[in-house]
């Protein structure tokens, strides 16, 4: 049993970092923020891989699963004897593999930052934020209440608020700062909704009871549960939830913010839309994976078919952008819907909960793959200062690491073998195979196009054209997590996931990788030979394919004119008949009553304010006034 | 012994009284102003001693309150002069008119 404190200090530690940094950095730690924020995250790393190997392998382990072991019980608000918010933290597998997934990352990110961020203004509010970005996002994955994980979930996204607007001289960074805040907070708001349903039905706010007790009722009263517009406040209250998740983890309708989001440090763009916030959608949706298995089949079916439009758009845009990160950040959208569709592929058959495992192994894998691909495209916009593709070609020469490290994660994401992504996409592609065999076609279609656009990334930047510059030397601190990435992009579909993480705990076998295979690695190989074809000289042909799709390029390139649908219902609809007659009873009617009070008492003022002339006779006159009034009255009142 | 009837010393003392009415109001100059209200206050002053003459003779308080009404005047009429030393040292002019400062 690991002491509770040990555990505290993951998260803490990277708090205090953010207090220290916050409070002190610009005046006493200018030089040396970066490295105090470093070494706390280290120590935090040091502390998660402990409790993981720990967990895994000496304490969690009982009656032949992974059981939940509730580390720290602490009420912290008490609304009535039965409901309250509790501090409370419990170790799963789950919970532990995230904790090493944020807290490896974070690392990695901040070592890199030491030399991406160097000779910044703000250097020290940088390591500030990113501490407190690391501690919330610890926080959420600990957490287990649902009021905690909101609380934390808040706090992420504030830190990646300030994390996106970390430019606030830059008008766009701003706009997509708040952007990122208001689709968020907007989807929060069905997850607080949803909460309250939940907590409301099973009368506590902690993850396991509330998983039991809503079990329970769904399976022996099933009629007592409340419904609305025929379907149960409990598939209500999933179904918010799962539309918070979806705002965070940024899927098909709310995806707008993410993409805008790389306006932030590419250090941030790496840690945070990239590889653990994004994600938080779905951990949660994992966390409470039991109740949407088995409460409603509507709602994990929207699940499913959320997630596989999610996979297949972003992949459509992405292979159209030029900017090498949105490219890449359409390339986490479609790689999260690839994880939101695997947590919707549960049946009630054999191996029914395959796609759990499934799309946390890829969670777990895509964390390596996509955050070393950021680093790397930090490195190369160092190099040629621009985010366009069309200002970078040949770079290989010049940045030989980081032309190594992106091919590794080329190759992962794209689902080569032995690369870490091709053993997790194919657990998705088999449990969706098992389920549904429409989505199936679509993941394997997203994973051909996955590999043209990411090889079509990788021929632009690396190949194409000869290179032009010179080369800059490369510190040593963005060097090595580059090297520890790629060995992870390399080796980490060897971990024999399904042996660790199941939905029930179980251990189960790894399922053996067989001819399932073949297809998905083909399509894959196929869409680098299309990408090598077009992209590796400098050629027409991009021109001409484009102009082969015309119509539906410019549809594609323009994101689908999803943004143009968002402004279009925001500022034309909403705007014109809510807000314009809301603005005109404020302005003309709760303003003009106050305005007319105003006047009157200001005309009276103005009538009477002639009495005060300054001259002492007229005060004597006043005053003598009185008293003959007095006078009369009194003579009136005794006569 | 033919007395004078009280109504004429009440005349007399009403005369008074509006006579410094009459100056106060109208006067600009502190220092007459000043002068009016002595004059108010003497007619106050007849009052009482007229009233305890004729309705009480054998008491004193009416001769007292007067006494104590004396006294008070000479005290007012050093605040006020201390006073107009005041404005005059502001305004350069003991006219009323001219501080009027105070006003809205």
């Amino acid at each position: 049993m690991p002491n509770a404190a040990y555990l505290l200090l993951i998260p803490l530690l990277p708090l205090a970092g953010f207090a220290l940094l916050g409070l002190f950095g610009r005046r006493y730690f200018r030089k040396t923020s970066g490295v105090l924020g470093t070494s706390l995250v280290l120590v935090s790393t040091a502390l998660s891989l402990w409790v993981a190997y720990w967990y895994f392998f000496i304490g969690g382990f009982a009656g032949g699963a992974y059981r939940t072991i509730p580390v720290l019980q602490l009420p912290w608000l008490r609304f009535s004897s039965e409901l309250s918010v509790n501090m409370n933290i419990a170790l799963d597998p789950l919970t532990v593999m995230m904790i090493v997934i944020v807290s490896f990352v974070s690392l990695m990110v901040h070592t890199f930052s030491l030399g991406y961020m160097k000779g910044e203004e703000r250097y020290s509010t940088y390591f500030a934020f990113l501490g407190l970005f690391t501690f919330s996002m610890l926080g959420l994955v600990m957490a287990s209440n649902l009021f905690e994980i909101y609380i934390f979930w808040e706090l992420v996204g504030c830190s990646s608020y300030l994390l996106i607007g970390y430019y606030y001289d830059r008008p766009s960074a701003v706009a997509a700062a708040k952007k990122a805040f208001i689709v968020t907070r907007f989807a929060d708001l069905g997850f607080l909704v949803g909460i309250l349903i939940l907590s409301f039905t099973a009368r506590t706010l902690d993850i396991d009871p509330l998983i039991s007790h809503i079990i329970h009722q769904a399976m022996f009263a099933p009629q007592a549960m409340a419904s609305f517009l025929g379907i149960s406040a409990v598939s209500w209250g999933l179904f918010l939830v799962f539309i918070g998740g979806a705002g965070k983890s940024a899927l098909f309708p709310l995806h707008i913010w993410l993409p805008d989001a790389m306006e932030g440090p590419t250090p941030v763009s790496a840690l945070i839309h990239a590889a653990t916030m994004v994600v938080a959608g779905v951990y949660l949706v994992a966390k409470l994976y039991i109740l949407y298995a088995l409460i409603d089949p509507l709602i994990q079916n929207i699940i499913l078919w959320a997630g596989a439009i999610s996979a297949l758009l972003p992949a459509i845009i992405a292979c159209t952008q030029s900017d090498i990160k949105r490219v890449l950040a359409y390339s986490t959208l479609s790689q999260i819907g690839y994880m939101m569709f695997a947590l919707g592929t549960f049946h009630t058959g054999n191996g029914g909960t395959m796609g759990y495992s499934a799309s946390l192994f890829h969670l777990f894998t895509h964390a390596f793959f996509k955050a070393l691909l950021f680093l790397c495209a930090g490195v190369i916009i160092h190099q040629v200062h621009s985010n366009e593709l069309k200002d970078m070609g040949g770079l290989r020469k010049l940045l030989p690491l980081a032309h190594a490290c992106f091919l590794i994660a080329c190759l992962a994401i794209a689902g080569i073998p032995p690369f870490a992504g091709f053993f997790s996409k194919e657990a998705i592609l088999l449990a969706a195979w098992n389920s549904n065999k429409f989505v199936y076609g679509i993941g394997l279609f997203t994973s051909g196009l996955t590999a043209f656009y990411m090889f079509r990334l990788y021929f632009s930047i690396f190949w194409n054209r000869p290179a032009t510059g010179h080369r800059h030397k490369q510190p040593f601190v963005e060097s090595l997590p580059l090297v520890i990435l790629a060995l992870g992009s390399a080796f980490a579909g060897f971990v024999p996931f399904t042996r660790f993480i199941t939905a029930d705990g179980f251990p189960a076998a790894s399922e053996g990788i067989g001819l399932s295979a073949i297809a998905p690695v083909s399509i894959a190989l196929l869409g680098i030979g299309i990408a090598a074809r077009l992209y590796y000289k400098q050629s027409p042909r991009p021109q001409r394919a484009a102009a082969a799709f015309k119509g539906f390029y410019q549809f594609a390139y323009h994101k689908f004119y999803i943004d143009e649908v968002y402004t279009f219902i925001t500022k034309k609809i909403i705007f014109n008949s809510i807000g314009r007659p809301a603005a005109w009873i404020d302005r003309n009617i709760v303003d003009g009553l106050m305005n007319l009070l105003a006047t009157i008492t200001a005309r009276i003022a103005a009538g009477i304010k002639g009495i005060q002339s300054g001259k002492v006779q007229d005060y004597t006159l006043y005053f003598f006034a009185g008293i003959v009034g007095l006078a009369v009255l009194f003579i009136y009142i005794y006569t | 012994m033919n007395q004078v009837p009280l109504t004429h010393i009440l005349i007399v003392s009403t005369a008074l009284f509006f006579i410094g009415m009459y100056g106060l109001f109208t006067r600009r100059n502190m220092i007459t102003m000043l002068m009016s209200i002595e004059l108010i206050l003497n007619s106050v002053n007849i009052n009482f001693i007229a009233f305890n003459r004729y309705l009480y003779p054998q008491r004193l308080e009416g001769v007292f309150f007067t006494l104590f009404v004396i006294a008070i005047a000479a005290a007012e009429a050093a605040v006020a002069i201390a006073i107009i030393i005041n404005l005059y040292r502001n305004f350069h002019s003991i006219d009323v008119e001219a501080a009027d400062e105070m006003k809205f």
